[in-house]
């Protein structure tokens, strides 16, 4: 069973999922990061891989993916960062970035790098769910990967159904129509589309990411899925003066605390 | 050859709809209806209308007869630099409005590089009394100040893309943020025949006016529709598809597209796409694309501003991967030599984009009987400090 799918059974609630990008804010940072955050308590790593044109991100991870690219992050970089990664770290791994680097890595050559290395996952926003089941299902099925799928507020219902049908591991629930880190807090609007996709009690876990940023944030968004993801606010956060694994430990808690 | 669009937005290899999840809504709500909209004959009436009354279609094809004695063929001139706002993009911009309308948006957004697509848009925008925001590099609006004021002065609001290379491609990946903030009540008009499916069709089809008037215009003037040779410069591509799309099925009429090749296709500061680039996925489609190795879009270079785009549409790279489409491209100097060759010869100063068409005729072989029409898909008035700038005229 994959990493992902053990975690949520034996942890089927208040699931921390903590994005950061490869190689910010140092190119060296990856690994040092993910030892922090798995010992700080998060359940779930999502390592960004930097893009030169990241649409579906704000600012912050924007940001984040410029200073990585300049500190000459690469995927083939990225790969060498984690030869030793399960060796230390034990929670669920997933890689976050556009399809483009992938396609110019070589889609089968990626997915067997990320077998050996022990990532449980992928999310690829801009790879659709057609290109996903025609090309690259077959492929990321055959090294172990699941493939994680977005759902938002306009989602319609029969698509959130197709997306569970073909889901394995979690449903990754973007909360409102938005860019990441475009907008903190949770409005009424958002929790009556949370209560929506919760009432179709879907096969799937849900996390609910874009604009969870704290506690406050963490708490509500877990009393409607089964956890969340944090992702500009982490980035935000180990962007400050000081020691990098204090900063982790004190973000952490304070969101789980 | 078969050029069509597949029910999947591909051409060929190219295409699809590589979009985040955030706007498939959008974009699945344009592919199920822009066919049934802008086939609809109320849309098409409004639609022509517009284009004769407001545009000034048809544009002129307009022999020219000096340049035809420098080159050795009968060349002709596809007149669309004569368009309202001053180049091809117009036709786009007035079909996507009403498409727009159609399906009850009510704020547009666009994004631009020299600024003539933007002020096409804001253009219809006002027409149409429609809030409109353009999306434009900071670079850019530095470098294409008169057309930043001309899109204020119709009312649009101009926002700066200060991400990354902020020019072009950042503009488009702003006005695509933009668009997931504000999927419900905004419509994003591309301007090229770039981006997820079905946008490439759907511009190209606004724009195939072109090649429909050079079809009627050449059974006039040549007592045949098709032309030996047409040729049109091409950044994302959409005055080249406007104008080679009635001819795809024509195999005897040779379609050419040249890029921008800036300063030298090995100067590192180069737009010629089908040279340098690879298949990859940027702007929600599969074509060729410039990019290092780690697959990271590289900034393209041209004086031109309109062919300083890092990939190429979808039809493009397939009618340039089939060999359908002969592809030349031209440096910054070629260009300009063409524009004021242009100039002295024809009385005509094209926008540096179109002098890039302008130029392949010098690196092409003709027979005195050739028929070669040129699309003159802008007029040079944007770029006349570009001109001052280079100065050997």
């Amino acid at each position: 069973m994959n990493r992902i799918e053990k975690l949520f059974e034996t942890k089927p609630e208040r699931v921390l999922n903590v994005y950061f990008t490869a190689g910010y804010p140092k190119l060296d940072d990856t690994l040092g990061i993910m030892q922090s955050l798995e010992k700080s308590g998060a359940d779930l790593i999502e390592v960004g891989i930097p893009f030169s044109d990241p649409v579906a991100d704000g600012p912050t991870i924007q940001e984040s993916n410029g200073v990585a690219l300049a500190n000459g992050m690469t995927v083939k970089l990225l790969f060498e960062q984690l030869a030793e990664l399960r060796q230390t770290v034990n929670i669920p791994v997933v890689l976050m970035g556009y399809i483009n680097p992938i396609v110019q890595y070589g889609v089968e050559a990626f997915c067997k790098r990320c077998q050996e290395v022990g990532v449980d996952g992928l999310i690829l926003p801009d790879l659709p769910m057609f290109e996903y089941m025609e090309v690259y299902k077959p492929v990321f099925d055959a090294h172990g990967l699941l493939n994680i799928f977005l759902i938002t507020p306009q989602t319609s219902e029969a698509r959130i159904r197709e997306i569970d049908n073909n889901s394995k591991g979690f449903i990754y629930m973007v909360s409102s129509a938005s860019t990441t880190g475009a907008k903190t807090g949770i409005s009424t609007d958002q929790e009556a589309y949370f209560a929506r996709v919760k009432a179709m009690s879907l096969k799937n876990p849900t996390l609910i990411g874009f604009g969870i940023s704290n506690k406050e944030t963490f708490d509500k968004a877990c009393a409607n899925a089964n956890g969340a993801i944090i992702g500009s606010a982490f980035i935000k956060a180990i962007a400050q003066e000081g020691d990098l694994d204090k900063n982790i430990n004190e973000f952490v808690n304070g969101v789980i605390g | 050859m078969n050029v069509k669009v597949d029910k999947n937005g591909y051409y060929g290899n190219f295409g699809g709809a590589y979009i985040p999840e955030m706007l498939y809504p959008n974009i699945e709500e344009l592919r199920e209806n822009y066919e049934q909209i802008t086939e609809d004959a109320v849309f098409q009436k409004q639609f022509q209308q517009l284009l004769k009354d407001y545009v000034g279609r048809p544009t002129p094809l307009y022999h020219a007869e000096r340049l035809s004695d420098k080159y050795g063929a009968k060349i002709y001139l596809k007149r669309e630099d004569l368009c309202h706002t001053g180049a091809h993009k117009v036709n786009n911009t007035i079909g996507q409005i009403l498409l727009a309308q159609r399906l009850g948006k009510k704020k547009i957004i666009a994004e631009t590089g020299a600024g003539q697509h933007g002020v096409a848009t804001a253009t219809v925008c006002a027409l149409m009394g429609v809030e409109c925001i353009v999306y434009m590099g900071e670079i850019d609006m530095a470098r294409q100040k008169p057309n930043v004021e001309r899109m204020r002065i119709l009312g649009a609001e101009v926002r700066p893309a200060k991400s990354g290379s902020k020019t072009l491609k950042d503009a488009t990946n702003e006005a695509m943020r933009h668009w997931i903030n504000n999927p419900s009540d905004t419509h994003y008009i591309i301007g090229s025949v770039v981006g997820p499916h079905p946008y490439p069709e759907m511009v190209a089809r606004f724009q195939s006016v072109i090649s429909a008037e050079i079809r009627k215009q050449l059974l006039e003037k040549e007592g045949t529709e098709l032309p030996d040779y047409v040729i049109a410069c091409v950044g994302g591509g959409s005055n080249a598809a406007g104008a080679f799309y009635n001819f795809y099925e024509d195999n005897d009429v040779n379609l050419v597209a040249v890029e921008a090749a800036g300063l030298g296709n090995d100067s590192g500061e180069s737009a010629a796409t089908t040279v340098l680039g690879k298949p990859g996925v940027l702007h929600g489609s599969k074509t060729l694309l410039m990019q290092t190795e780690d697959g990271q879009v590289v900034e393209p270079y041209s004086i031109s501003a309109g062919l300083d785009y890092p990939g190429i549409g979808p039809v493009h790279a397939h009618l340039f991967e089939s060999g359908r489409a002969q592809f030349h491209s031209v440096t910054d100097e070629e260009a300009m030599v063409a524009g004021v060759e242009l100039s002295r010869l024809e009385g005509i100063i094209p926008a540096i984009e179109s002098a890039h068409a302008f130029a392949a005729l010098e690196k092409m072989e003709f027979k005195p009987s050739d028929v070669v029409v040129v699309n003159l898909s802008g007029r040079g008035d944007k770029d006349l400090e570009t001109y001052i700038k280079w100065g050997k005229y």
